[in-house]
Order: C-alpha cells, then structure tokens, then sequence
C-alpha cells in the first residue's frame, strides 16, 4: 500500500470516528448506534498505519490473499449491524402499534368520560 | 406543590407499598409512581395507596421512566423533585436532608452511601471497581469529587428539572453518571448528601460484566460527544 493511500484511510477513518462523536455531542445520534460504528472505523486507523497487520492475519489464517480476510470481516460486521437494524425496527414498528392503540383507547375512555358528564349536566 | 417525589417502578408491587407508605408520612411531598410497563401489579399498589400513577406503554428504562416523572412534576409546579428507587432500597427518612441541601442553593443534590458519615453499605467487588472508576471520571471531566456518582437517590431545583426534562440521557449509567456531568456544565452546583441506603443482594453476575463494559463504552462515547460539542462552542459551561 502506497504512503498516500495509508494517510488517506487513516484520515478519512479518524475524520469518521470525530464526526459520529460530535453527532452523538448534538444529540442526533444515540451512543449505541456511535458505539457500532466506532467499533468499525477505530480498528481502521491502526490498520492503515501498520498495513503488515492483514498480511501477518492472513498468514494466520492460512489465507492467500490477506486483503481477502479484511472484505469477508467487514462484509460480516455490515451484515451483523444490519441484522441488528431490522431487530431495531422490529421493536420501534411494535411500539409506535402499541402508541397507536393507547391513543386509540385513551381516546375512547374520554369520550365515555365527556359523555358521562354530559349526561350529569342534563339530569 | 412544592415538592415532589418521583418513584420510577418496573415490577415493583411487592416492596413498593411500604415505599409509599413512608413516603406519605413526609409533610408537603407529593409522591408520584412512574410506572415503567410493569407486568405485575404496580399501578395497583399506586392506585390503592392513592398515589398519582403515570404509566409508560413499554418499559423505557430507568432514565425514560425519570425524565416522564420530571415532565409530571414540572407540569404540577413543582419547585424540587426527589427521586426515590421504589425496590425501597432509599431510605425517605434521608429526603429531607437532600432537599434541605436544595434550599441551600445546590441545583443537584446526590445521596451517597460513600460520603463520610455515611452508613455501611457492601457492594461486590466488580461493582466496587466499576463505582470508583466512575467517580473519577466524574472527577476528571468535572472537577466535582463524587464519592457516588451511580446513586439515583437525588433531589433536583426546579431550574434543573426544566434542563433536564428535555435533556435527560435514558441510558443506563448516563442517566446518572452523565447527569452530573451536564448540571455541572450547564453551571448549576452539584453536591452530595450522606445517606444510608438498605442492602439488596450485591454482586455482578459475570453474564452482566460483559453489559457492564458495553454500558460503560456507550457511556464514554457519549461524555465524549458533550466534550467535543462543548469545546466547539467556545467552552461554554
């Protein structure tokens, strides 16, 4: 890997990990979500300062072709924070249902209520 | 109203009706349970103690159930909150002190089981480690010495119930520990208060360490953020 392809992952990693950071400082980003993919771009600075790193990995591994190793392990972490979204939307599609019926019945339990005293009103 | 007791409950009904029964015995605190989803009986024990119960759809956690109660107290004119853990580990003989130490002029006023002249209270030692490892943090990021930063045994002024009532992080450990460290920020005084809280079996389960740690990460990116915000602005307090 050429010296300016090193400095420039490792810029554009750390220039990642500050942004979601400061996203989280702004409050429009919750720190689990930050947590995720701090997990992904910190790991990254290291590599792009010591390249040598995948190919002693691959060698580990008994891997030909190391870089080979780092695309099957960040396929596996996209695959695994995707997975992890649909959980998430999973939840928050049963919760905004169960908003949506409380509303629903909070709704009728004051109608009921207005119509009592309605009816207190006439007698 | 001048007071206000917010007692966040999640399954609580068997130790939550001795809770409110001390608590009734304070003059001038109006209690309300926050009930947090429970599937048991909770908002009964609320209802038949004729406490206001406000209660949650969903289980929002510890801090969602809070920041609920403080929205509750704000709209009842509150001019102090407490909060009070409705497993009756907090003892409601130390409420006042909290709340006297509010009239002194403290915007957060902390109970600490660690303060001098505290009562003797036994934490496993995982615990114990992650406690200190928090205080300093507190320390370091603050200036303020916590000798107790995760007590959620804490009385608030009305001004900083109305910061917090939209800023509260509902994360675990930052609903406390990162709590302190905004009321600091936003320039309000943070102190603590000995209190002497009731034992509840101690000790981490070693399947919970590993949540511990992903806690405590969560919680470090988030101080983290506040750091890196606030220095963008100027280092405003």
């Amino acid at each position: 890997m050429s010296a300016a392809a090193q400095i420039t992952l490792a810029v554009v990693a750390l220039g990642i990990t500050f942004w979601v950071v400061r996203l989280v400082g702004l409050r429009r980003l919750r720190s689990k979500y930050a947590l995720l993919w701090l997990v992904i771009t910190v790991p990254l600075v290291p590599l792009a300062v010591f390249p040598a790193i995948v190919d002693e990995a691959g060698k580990f591994f008994g891997v030909n072709y190391a870089p080979a190793l780092l695309f099957s392990l960040s396929s596996l972490l996209l695959l695994g924070i995707v997975i992890h979204y649909s959980w998430e939307l999973s939840r928050l599609e049963s919760r905004t249902r169960r908003l949506g019926e409380e509303i629903a019945l909070l709704n009728a339990r004051l109608d009921d209520a207005e119509r009592a005293d309605d009816g207190e009103g006439e007698t | 109203m001048s007071a206000v007791a917010v007692i966040p409950a999640f399954n609580e009904e068997a130790p939550l009706g001795d809770v409110l029964a001390e608590i009734a015995e304070i003059d001038g605190l109006v209690p309300v349970v926050v009930d947090d989803g429970s599937s048991d009986g909770t908002a009964g024990v609320a209802r038949n103690a004729g406490v206001a119960c406000v209660r949650l759809p969903f289980n929002l956690g510890v801090g969602g159930a809070v920041r609920t109660g403080l929205r509750w107290a704000l709209d009842h004119g509150a001019e102090t909150v407490v909060i009070i853990d409705a497993d009756g580990q907090h003892d409601p003989a130390d409420v006042a002190a909290l709340l006297a130490a509010i009239d002194a002029g403290a915007g957060l006023a902390i109970g600490s089981r660690f303060a001098a002249d505290a009562g003797d209270y036994a934490v496993g030692a995982t615990r114990r480690r992650a406690m200190r490892i928090l205080n300093r943090l507190v320390r370091t990021t603050t200036g303020f010495a916590a000798t107790d930063a995760t007590s959620g045994f804490r009385a608030m002024s009305r001004p900083v119930v109305e910061y917090l009532a939209c800023e509260y992080p509902v994360e675990y450990l930052a609903d406390t520990v990162e709590v302190i460290i905004l009321v600091r920020r936003a320039g309000h005084e943070v102190v603590e208060v000995p209190v002497s809280m009731r034992e509840r079996a101690g000790g981490v389960p070693s399947a919970r360490r590993f949540r511990l740690a992903f806690n405590f990460l969560r919680l470090l990116v988030g101080i983290a953020g506040g750091v890196l915000v606030g220095r963008r602005d100027g280092g405003r307090p």
